[in-house]
């Protein structure tokens, strides 16, 4: 009898996220970090884990160094399997054709023999960037009833933003009637959240016939789901009803940071019953000085605060000097708010330097903008860095 | 050198001296500063100077340690070869389970034959230092000692059941060395830190010599009586150390730990390893009031904190103030509570309204899974 895995996910981690600028200059979107301890990339993988599906390929183009380094062997989210496991799957060289991943469905194609070689009977395909806690092994079970050929996960959305998305129309019973990509009238307010699951078979079919397809760009939901439709395969949609969000550009990963502080928040990470795991920094208890002040907030390992943090997320090593203010903020690892350095409403990236009395960012507000600082860099004593700049190099003043 | 040395560390000696937090676990599991055993400074200490494979001794209670350790991963000490390698006690209908350090090192000469590393370095888990293994094992070879043993010197020492002095000549050569000196009240003495340097083949010829001569006691029968004769130093050991001998002494070292200077020395290279528990960051609400305090990861404050040390997932209600206390893992802390100088164990329960105090040199210490 052959080995085989009931599900192989497959995770799309390759995309730059170029709406998120200054973050992304040198990191996968995937590996930015996120909640003072966690990159994005641990919430598809934590899903995975909690599910049951224990073997993933992690499709990797844009910047993965860094991305490759935090996944390692898996093992922590115990993905670090003698038989399946994580694995990064970067594009190769070929001995018939050599090419970087030219759209989604490209690059699972180009990994069809990672996927064969498991034997799986359904194929989970998944995206690194977006924040949610949810059980896939739920949708497969869907899939399975259903006696789909795909299911794709879908979520209602706000009626006026329903023209971002990839909308589902469907019958009653969820099965699919229509897919339309970003429409300008909707429709429906039903958002794919490109979660797939594809019966194996048919993934495989549809795959090969759109490399095949010169016309196609090779992309999901542009191609091979409307390709499946058009030949009448039976697709139904998966409804979620829970916290997710696309964290794409700097505004909605603010507000997903923001949406995990307070009593009764709006995405817990906290769950016992759904941990997120990630790779944990090695640092001694945050320690919060005589003159510090710490409300509304999530504070990682190892921070040293002895200024204010109000409304914030401060990842591990982060310093707050005494005298400094930090609201409305994210701080990545190991950045420093030196004395009387006031940030608000901003998101800064890791071991950055605000010094002494210099000021990021301005008070939150409708008309207001995040200020955004890049990796590394140094804003100088006294500077001021305005409200919705986005820098990715030291900062004097002007 | 690195790979040419292996540690073994006893994971229960000294378990008498803290029996309020060792009655359900080895001295070696005992939580500290927040995320921490005792056994992860020795771990960690012999893991950063290169050492890959590390004998920890048991005899009982040691289930909290297994569960801690797990494969050894967390310290890098999953290998192929070597890694962590637990050493449970022997014993048969003729042998019974060691009660000395000697007995407990002949049980371990099977563990000590199979290494092929020249040098052994022994620790207990009663210390909490950085300290640099390579370093001593250097200064072991440059004296040609049989014996290095480290130590420290102590001011105001207090007695505990079981220590040892050390008088080092101008050369770090040993030249007495006493079992439970009084010491209490009489200025500066060099403690021994139980850290000790030898070849391992060394070791094994000392424990089967003793065997032999049908000696017990490494501490009687083989330093004391041979200090003249045998080449034993003293490596003075110049940073920071912490004695764990006693619930006090627990305390005092605890509460050192929120002065940044101790912090800085300890763990400002950020290599002292533990077990991953992948708790989420801690969270402060509204009306949060914390100061001069550590605080690990899991926990929810909502009350005030104040020169206290919280471990993971602990819950600090509202109204509740908690002030010099040390309140260890997933201890829940409802509304309005008081707590002053206390110590919880693990998984404690202080209901709404409950006041508890008690002072520095006495802190008031509730067992481990107690509900008040």
């Amino acid at each position: 009898m052959q080995r085989k895995k009931e599900c192989v996910a497959m995770l799309l981690a390759g995309g730059q996220g170029s709406r998120l600028y200054a973050l992304t200059n040198n990191i996968a979107k995937p590996a930015v970090a996120f909640g003072a301890k966690y990159r994005i990339i641990d919430f598809p993988l934590s899903n995975c884990i909690n599910s049951g599906i224990d073997t993933v390929g992690v499709l990797t183009q844009y910047e993965p160094l860094e991305l490759n380094e935090y996944i390692g062997n898996g093992q922590p989210w115990d993905l670090d399997r003698t038989y399946g496991g994580v694995h990064i799957l970067s594009p190769y060289q070929a001995k018939k054709k050599s090419s970087w991943y030219e759209g989604t469905a490209n690059a699972i194609y180009q990994n069809s023999s990672f996927m064969k070689k498991y034997n799986p009977d359904y194929v989970l395909i998944l995206s690194g960037d977006h924040i949610y806690k949810m059980n896939y092994a739920e949708m497969l079970r869907a899939h399975i009833r259903t006696g789909a050929d795909c299911t794709i996960a879908a979520i209602e959305v706000p009626m006026k933003e329903a023209s971002r998305f990839g909308i589902l129309n469907t019958n009653e019973d969820g099965s699919i009637y229509e897919f339309e990509e970003k429409p300008k009238a909707p429709k429906s307010n039903l958002a794919s959240m490109g979660i797939y699951i594809f019966t194996a078979e048919k993934l495989y079919q549809y795959l090969e016939a759109d490399d095949e397809n010169p016309e196609s760009s090779k992309d999901f939901g542009k191609d091979v789901l409307p390709a499946m439709l058009k030949a009448g395969e039976k697709m139904f949609s998966y409804r979620f009803k829970g916290y997710w969000k696309d964290v794409g550009t700097i505004s909605s990963l603010w507000e997903s940071n923001m949406d995990l502080l307070g009593e009764d928040p709006a995405f817990d990470v906290g769950d016992s019953d759904w941990k997120i795991h990630s790779r944990n920094p090695l640092a001694p208890p945050e320690y919060i000085g005589e003159t510090g002040k710490v409300e509304n907030s999530m504070i990682a390992l190892g921070c040293e605060i002895e200024g204010t943090v109000e409304h914030s997320v401060l990842s591990s090593n982060v310093v707050v000097e005494e005298g400094a203010v930090v609201k409305d903020s994210v701080i990545m690892a190991g950045s420093v708010i030196r004395k009387n350095a006031v940030v608000t409403y901003s998101i800064i990236d890791e071991n950055v330097v605000v010094e002494e009395g210099a000021s990021v960012g301005e008070e939150k507000s409708k008309a207001a903008g995040i200020a955004v600082l890049g990796r590394n860099i140094r804003i100088a004593a006294g500077a001021k860095v305005e409200g919705g700049k986005i820098l990715d190099k030291d900062y004097k003043g002007e | 050198m690195a790979h040419s040395t292996v540690g073994v560390i006893f994971s229960n000696i000294h378990d008498e001296n803290i029996p309020e937090l060792s009655k359900h676990r080895t001295m070696a599991s005992i939580p500290f500063v927040g995320r921490y055993r005792l056994i992860d400074f020795a771990l960690s200490n012999m893991v950063n100077s290169g050492i890959t494979t590390v004998g920890i001794v048991t005899k009982n209670n040691y289930q909290s340690l297994i569960d801690h350790l797990g494969s050894g991963k967390d310290w890098d000490l999953a290998r192929k070869d070597g890694g962590i390698i637990l050493l449970p006690p022997y014993s048969n209908e003729t042998d019974k389970p060691y009660t000395t350090r000697l007995e407990a090192l002949m049980s371990i000469t099977g563990f000590l034959n199979h290494r092929k590393e020249d040098y052994v370095v022994i620790s207990d888990c009663d210390g909490v230092a950085r300290m640099d293994i390579s370093d001593i094992v250097r200064f072991h070879e440059r004296n040609r000692a049989d014996i290095t043993m480290v130590y420290h010197e102590e001011e105001n020492m207090e007695a505990s059941s079981y220590y040892i002095t050390l008088e080092p000549d101008e050369n770090d050569r040993v030249k007495g060395l006493k079992i439970n000196p009084d010491v209490n009240g009489k200025g500066k003495f060099n403690l021994y830190v139980n850290v000790m340097v030898m070849r391992r083949e060394y070791l094994i010829d000392t424990i089967q010599n003793a065997v032999q001569r049908g000696f017990s006691s490494f501490g009687r029968d083989i330093l004391v009586k041979n200090v003249d004769t045998l080449r034993i130093f003293g490596y003075k050991f110049k940073g920071y150390y912490a004695g764990i001998s006693s619930i006090q002494k627990y305390y005092k070292h605890s509460m050192e730990q929120l002065k940044r200077e101790v912090r800085d020395e300890l763990f400002g290279a950020r290599d002292i390893y533990t077990k991953v528990r992948d708790s989420a960051p801690s969270k402060y609400y509204d009306g949060a009031v914390v100061k001069n305090s550590l605080i690990s990861d899991g926990c929810i404050i909502e009350g005030t904190v104040e020169n206290s040390i919280l471990f993971r997932g602990v819950k600090v209600g509202k109204g509740s103030v908690v002030k010099n206390s040390i309140i260890m893992q997933d201890t829940v802390i409802e509304t309005g509570v008081s707590l002053t100088c206390v110590i919880t164990d693990k998984n404690v329960v202080i209901r709404d309204r409950r006041h508890l105090s008690g002072c520095e040199e006495l802190p008031y210490f509730v067992g481990k899974g107690r509900m008040l």
